[in-house]
């Protein structure tokens, strides 16, 4: 196992206990084979059931995990082929950002997707998946692009947000984030989003105004980081974990919340540890929405989305309570 | 707990704004949070309450906006009985809320509705810095496209008066998705020829300027507003530098190419009359 969290500290015992028990038995030449085999089923259940009640800032951790898969590495296992398009048109090339053409399963699609860093050099190039306004001016050019020739389009969300800086403000962060959500609620090809690691704020979103939102198990999606909730809120960047647990930020809480429309599962131990596998997981929902969307009409396709947004939001009407008490 | 506010509220029912008005002392004299001039409060109000001295233009509540920019000051207010719920139960969400409506004696961050500008009719939608720190949650969201549906229906021009401090973090992934939903409306609004003037009055940032705010035909700006994204605070603390004193405020904003105009509280009447005026005759003549 490589990249342990500290929650998976139980596990990691366990495997050490096991192992020293195979060298011991090895090396005295005795028989512990009964003892080695109920401290395996141990170890299989203890798996099972860890992952499966992460708590949110458990999930949290995972959804930032340094060896989450990226992007470009769900592009390259699921798409037959793919070339990747660059720039914005307008000032750069945004490396926050990564999009191109390609087909999946013979079916030509536009791919636009967050992009983190492998190791630290390259999140430096890639800003930490955190774009400027030209990566989300960039990620418009594409989806106007497939929008122009009737071709799907599909995200892949992973990023702590847009860039919080100076010369994002004066490119105009605002406006290319506000452009994105306007656009994107009118294109009339089918869009399917998947929230792969991290959902931050306005800057996901960009990427989000989907026919199909769905989220990784292990991901997360929220209005801000529960570290920025945590000092706003209680002005205690430590009370975090407090936060994530009250913010509702994992697939589960949004599915609930009737925000996504599934989960994908991943496998046991989250995507790093088997990204092809995972990527399968991926590339059959994929297909299964795809082929659903490509059915309707383009009409369909922009209404449907217009109301799955028209929907979310939870309020009353102080009439409607008098009417109830009275 | 919401509920028994309500029906507190509803003994007392039909006090509206105006009383709230006067349960704020008013003091003689107001000293300007800018260059700290002090001034007679009643010569402050009789300029549209900008400083005196140095044009500063001050916070006003959504009431008073709409006072200022209706003929008369006449509203014709859509949804004003909504207010939020506690979808998360978030911790001290409610208490806030009550809290929030006590202070502002308003029932959520914007008020929307219809009137007239120099005879225009018009939707408007006005946000309040005075509850929540005009925070965008299911209600601000709600309103919102309702008046960007009912101005797409009556083929009236929006105007927006946004100020926000950005999302409503107790209503968490629901805040984030007004953003869709509005600039949802706001496509819909468009592909209908529709005219929105978006106004950005002191602050814009956050969610609500990454939304509608900054999805005009025509986005104006009053003096001295901030308007951006991410607030000042954040940036300093990411970059590890000073901003220079003029970061994001509207001038420095159009000089970057985000807004088409920075207009004085005393003339935006006249420049909203001139814009509406120009669009209103936008059939070619034959
Ligand atoms: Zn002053």
């Amino acid at each position: 196992m490589a990249g342990e969290l500290s929650f998976e500290q139980p596990l990691i015992e366990l495997q050490q206990k096991i192992n020293e028990l195979k060298q011991f038995s090895q090396e005295k030449d005795i028989d512990f084979s009964e003892e080695i085999v109920r401290l395996e089923e141990r170890y299989k259940k203890l798996e099972e059931n860890l992952y499966k009640e992460l708590s949110a800032s458990e999930v949290m951790q995972m959804a930032r995990h340094a060896m989450r898969p990226t992007s470009l590495a769900y592009i390259h296992e699921i798409l037959d082929s793919f070339i990747e398009l660059h720039g914005d048109r307008l000032y750069g090339d945004d490396l926050a950002i990564v999009g191109g053409i390609g087909k999946v399963n013979g079916i030509p699609v536009t791919v636009v997707g967050h992009q983190k860093g492998k190791d630290t050099k390259d999140n430096i190039a890639r800003n930490f998946g955190m774009p400027h306004p030209e990566g989300f001016r960039k990620a418009l050019r594409l989806m106007e692009q497939a929008n122009k020739f009737g071709r799907p389009i599909i995200t892949f969300i992973d990023t702590p947000g847009g860039y919080p800086g100076g010369a994002a403000e004066e490119r105009g962060q605002a406006e290319a984030i506000a452009k994105n959500l306007m656009e994107m609620a009118g294109f009339r090809v089918p869009i399917i989003s998947i929230v792969i690691g991290e959902g931050g704020s306005g800057g996901a979103l960009a990427l989000g105004v989907a026919n199909k939102v769905l989220m990784l198990e292990h991901s997360i999606y929220s209005v801000i980081s529960p570290n920025g909730a945590a000092s706003i809120l209680w002005k205690d960047a430590n009370k975090a974990d407090e936060a994530a647990e009250a913010m509702k930020i994992t697939a589960r809480d949004l599915h609930e919340l009737k925000v996504i429309d599934g989960i994908i599962p991943e496998v046991l131990g989250g995507a790093h540890r088997d990204v092809k596998e995972q990527a399968s997981y991926m590339k059959k929902e994929i297909l299964h929405h795809l082929t659903e969307l490509m059915q309707q009409s383009e009409e369909e396709i922009i209404q449907g989305r217009y109301m799955k947004f028209r929907n979310i939001g939870e309020f009353m009407f102080i009439s409607d309570e008098e009417t109830q008490q009275s | 707990m919401l509920k028994d506010f309500f029906q507190k509220k509803r003994k007392y029912a039909t006090i509206p704004s105006e009383q709230a008005k006067k349960d704020i002392p008013e003091g003689i004299m107001t000293k300007c949070v800018k260059c700290g001039t002090i001034q007679l409060s009643k010569d402050l109000e009789k300029n549209l309450k900008v400083c005196t001295s140095c044009g500063y233009h001050f916070k006003l509540s959504a009431r008073e906006r709409v006072a200022l920019t209706l003929d008369d000051g006449r509203l014709f207010e859509y949804d004003h009985d909504m207010v939020s719920k506690d979808p998360l139960q978030f911790p001290f969400y409610e208490e806030k809320l009550i809290k929030q409506m006590e202070k502002s004696g308003l029932n959520d961050a914007v008020v929307t509705g219809e009137g007239t500008i120099n005879g225009y009719p018009v939707v408007i939608a006005v946000m309040s810095y005075d509850f929540f720190s005009g925070s965008m949650g299911s209600v601000v969201g709600e309103k919102i496209t309702r008046a960007i549906e009912k101005a797409t229906q009556k083929k009236y021009p929006l105007l927006i008066f946004s100020t926000s401090g950005g999302a409503r973090m107790q209503e968490s992934i629901l805040s984030l998705m007004q953003m869709a939903k509005t600039s949802a409306a706001l496509k819909k609004f468009h592909n209908e020829e529709g005219l929105f003037i978006s106004m950005c009055t002191d602050p814009t940032l956050g969610g609500v300027s990454a939304s509608f705010a900054m999805l005009g035909d025509i986005n104006l700006a009053e003096p001295g507003a901030i308007v951006g994204f991410t607030g000042r605070i954040v940036i300093e603390q990411t970059i590890r530098q000073k901003l220079p004193s003029n970061f994001q405020t509207a001038e420095s904003t159009m000089k970057h190419g985000q807004l088409d105009k920075v207009v004085q509280r005393s003339e935006l009447r006249d420049v909203l009359t001139q814009i509406i005026e120009i669009h209103a005759d936008k059939k070619v003549s034959s």
